[in-house]
């Protein structure tokens, strides 16, 4: 059985605003295609000031479908329509304290019932932008068509060039040989065999004069304008990365909020400097602040 | 007992508190080695001898050594198809069913990367087979036959006897995945043309982690694990002593239990059929209900769906399972259902009830009784639900963006 909060429970045994609401001017009707529930959401939109009146929901799903979509018209309750449209499938699953990674696609279902119903009182076509594949990476929960998107649009040809993008297979690992799979018929498409012994090609270190070619602050600059750009990705796993020490070819870093004692973060970290190394032309190391030695910290 | 009412017996089976006495010793003074010389392992060995015969009689098997003791039932089914393509090297079809257990289905999926053709019969409204489709798949390409005896989430019965029959006519090896049937119905198999048979022990109340795989005499063979000389060199490894006496108890035990199981049994589960279809509109039955093991009832509720009706019967102290997609931890709705070509919107809230003989009439008038608030409650959330019923043209009032 899935392991899922008390929240979950809650709102699952004894759910908030089942139903049609009455005189609904802002109807929603979803499903998901990757386990078929089906979710009508009904709001009653104050038409003078736009905020949400009432919500209901009619659910074809299971208990985190349902319990999803109690938690969803709880949560717009009182909203303007604009603000609704910020509650994303995280913030409802947070609202229920997590979901299981298999069961993250019922708050996603949640976000589209409402950006649908938002285009119906808008009088505007709701198109779904989002396609959902078979899930591969149950630690991440990376589903095959995101692999698939990511392999083809950055012509990956290695399970950790696929880990470094999408994070897919950086857990457990018990998903390489899906991974395998997808890369060797994706790379079939553009004419190339999958070969396990590639090593993920290392941006070709070029030597040293890519340092010598930068002032030093030059390259520090260049090195935060890396991390910033990794920042969202980090972010959106409630986790962040700062900037510590650059020490010759080892930059030190201190992984903060949920990367920090993430076991994870050796793979985050080998995803950084993959990047970083791209982005320098040079070799380098990244290596957790915690292992500098003590002549590097300021003040000793 | 363990509170509760326990009615998801094809998933597993309670271990039967006499099988669990019987197994004890070789956890502690019966430790010995089978194969040793002294009376230690003398004593392991012949417990272990008593097991392969009583396993012997519940299955008809002419000779003791047909039977091979394996970890599981998944075990059995691998070594069997692994073991007929290894053998017979010039060979490269199967022939299987596409209502098999994952077991069969997964390997067979994955035998057809390595380039072998693997045709998967299709079934009928009720879960039947074509033989006729059957029978002109049969030549001498294929390696091997491998068609379950009792569906799992169906409870319904394939003619393996038959089909065994028409295998061996057209030369070609045949197997079954029997571990939904053996001790729940009689089988003979010295008097059938069936080569190799699977057997899980946790499906018959004893423990898990123990399968058998019958080999009949004769049959041309390749073990999956070299090694040792256990098993006669056909599965190597040091037994697993206690487990394979427990499973010897548990078999005499089903031979004792076996008309009990097709009668009263039998009833229980219909009596729980008729009372859930009596009280709950919208419901029927899936799988041949005329052909099917005595203990499985398969059914479908429309416009609900499958997890949450077994999270709201596990409030009430009901256990059950779903082929509903999200029971599944792949996501992936029943295939069983799929294959039958039951509408989604029922296929989705389909429950199994499974029985065993530990089940009381007491306990079917409790889920008589729970089941119709339980689908009440979930259809006034469902959006094909109306007042009083689905609501008019439910697909068609209903039409969601799927995505």
């Amino acid at each position: 059985m899935w392991d899922y909060s008390e929240k979950v429970k809650e709102h699952f045994f004894d759910p908030k605003n089942a139903g049609a609401v009455e005189n609904a001017n802002a109807i929603g009707e979803v499903g998901s295609i990757s386990c078929g529930d089906a979710l009508r959401l009904t709001l009653r939109v104050n038409e003078s000031d736009d905020v949400i009146e009432d919500a209901g929901f009619q659910t074809f799903g299971c208990g985190s479908a349902i319990a999803s979509s109690s938690a969803l018209t709880e949560i717009i309750k009182g909203m303007t329509v604009d603000d609704c449209l910020k509650v994303s499938n995280q913030d409802i699953a947070d609202f229920l304290d997590g979901l299981p990674p298999e069961k993250m696609h019922c708050s996603v279902m949640g976000r589209e019932a409402l950006q649908a119903a938002v285009a119906n009182y808008r009088g505007e076509e709701w198109e779904d932008d989002h396609e959902e594949g078979a899930l591969i990476c149950k630690c991440f929960a990376i589903d095959a068509v995101m692999i698939e998107d990511t392999i083809r649009a950055n012509n990956l040809s290695t399970v950790e060039e696929v880990t470094n993008y999408t994070k897919a297979g950086g857990g457990c690992s018990s998903c390489h040989e899906g991974i395998e799979e997808i890369l060797e018929s994706v790379m079939a498409e553009r004419g190339e065999a999958f070969n396990a012994n590639v090593k993920a090609p290392v941006a070709a270190p070029v030597p040293t004069p890519a340092a010598g070619g930068m002032t030093n602050l030059q390259r520090i600059r260049r090195i935060e304008v890396v991390l910033e750009s990794m920042r969202p990705t980090l972010k959106a796993d409630g986790g962040d990365v700062e900037l510590v020490e650059v020490a010759g070819n080892t930059i030190y870093v201190n992984m903060i909020g949920a990367c920090s004692g993430c076991q994870l973060a050796s793979a985050t970290l080998g995803g950084i400097q993959q990047r970083l190394m791209e982005e320098l032309g040079e070799f380098i190391k990244v290596v957790p602040a915690t292992q500098m030695p003590q002549s590097l910290k300021a003040g000793g | 007992m363990s509170k509760g009412i326990y009615l998801d017996n094809n998933a597993t089976t309670m271990v039967d508190p006499k099988v669990v006495d019987a197994m004890l010793p070789f956890f502690s003074e019966q430790f010995g080695n089978p194969s040793s010389m002294h009376s230690f392992g003398n004593k392991v060995g012949r417990a272990i001898k008593q097991a392969r015969k009583n396993i012997q009689t519940l299955i008809g098997a002419e000779h003791d050594s047909e039977i091979i003791f394996t970890s599981c039932g998944t075990e059995s089914d691998s070594t069997a198809i692994l073991s007929a393509l290894k053998a017979q090297p010039e060979r490269k079809e199967i022939i299987t069913t596409v209502v098999e257990h994952p077991a069969i289905l997964t390997l067979c999926d994955f035998l057809e990367k390595d380039g072998y053709t693997v045709h998967k019969l299709e079934v009928d409204a009720i879960g039947r087979l074509d033989l006729a489709k059957y029978q002109s798949l049969l030549s001498d390409q294929v390696a091997i036959v491998s068609i379950m005896w009792a569906n799992n989430e169906t409870g319904t019965l394939f003619p393996v006897l038959e089909m065994a029959d028409m295998a061996y006519k057209a030369g070609v090896m045949f197997h079954t995945d029997a571990v939904q049937a053996v001790g729940k119905i009689p089988v003979d198999l010295q008097s059938s043309k069936i080569d190799m048979l699977s057997i899980s022990g946790h499906k018959l109340h004893a423990p898990k982690g123990i399968g058998v795989l019958y080999l009949r005499r004769g049959t041309r063979f390749r073990p999956l694990l070299r090694g040792g000389h256990q098993e006669r060199g056909r599965r190597a490894g040091t037994e697993n002593a206690a487990a394979i006496v427990a499973l010897g108890e548990a078999a005499k035990m089903a031979m004792q239990f076996m008309e009990h199981e097709n009668t009263y049994v039998k009833g229980l589960r219909d009596k729980l059929e008729e009372g859930i279809l009596a009280a709950v509109p919208n419901s029927f039955v899936t799988g041949d209900p005329d052909n099917r093991l005595p203990n499985t009832s398969n059914i479908a509720f429309e416009y609900i769906e499958g997890e949450a009706i077994l999270m709201l019967l596990n409030k009430e102290g009901i256990a059950a399972s779903s082929g509903s997609a999200c029971t599944s931890g792949s996501l992936e709705p029943s295939h069983v259902m799929r294959a039958m070509g039951i509408p989604y919107t029922a296929a989705h809230g389909s429950v199994r009830f499974s029985f065993s003989r530990y089940n009381t009439e007491i306990e079917v008038d409790a889920v008589i009784a729970a089941v119709p608030k339980i689908m009440a409650k979930l259809r006034k959330l469902s959006p094909y639900w109306g007042d009083n019923g689905p609501v008019e043209e439910p697909e068609k009032a209903f039409q969601p963006t799927y995505a």
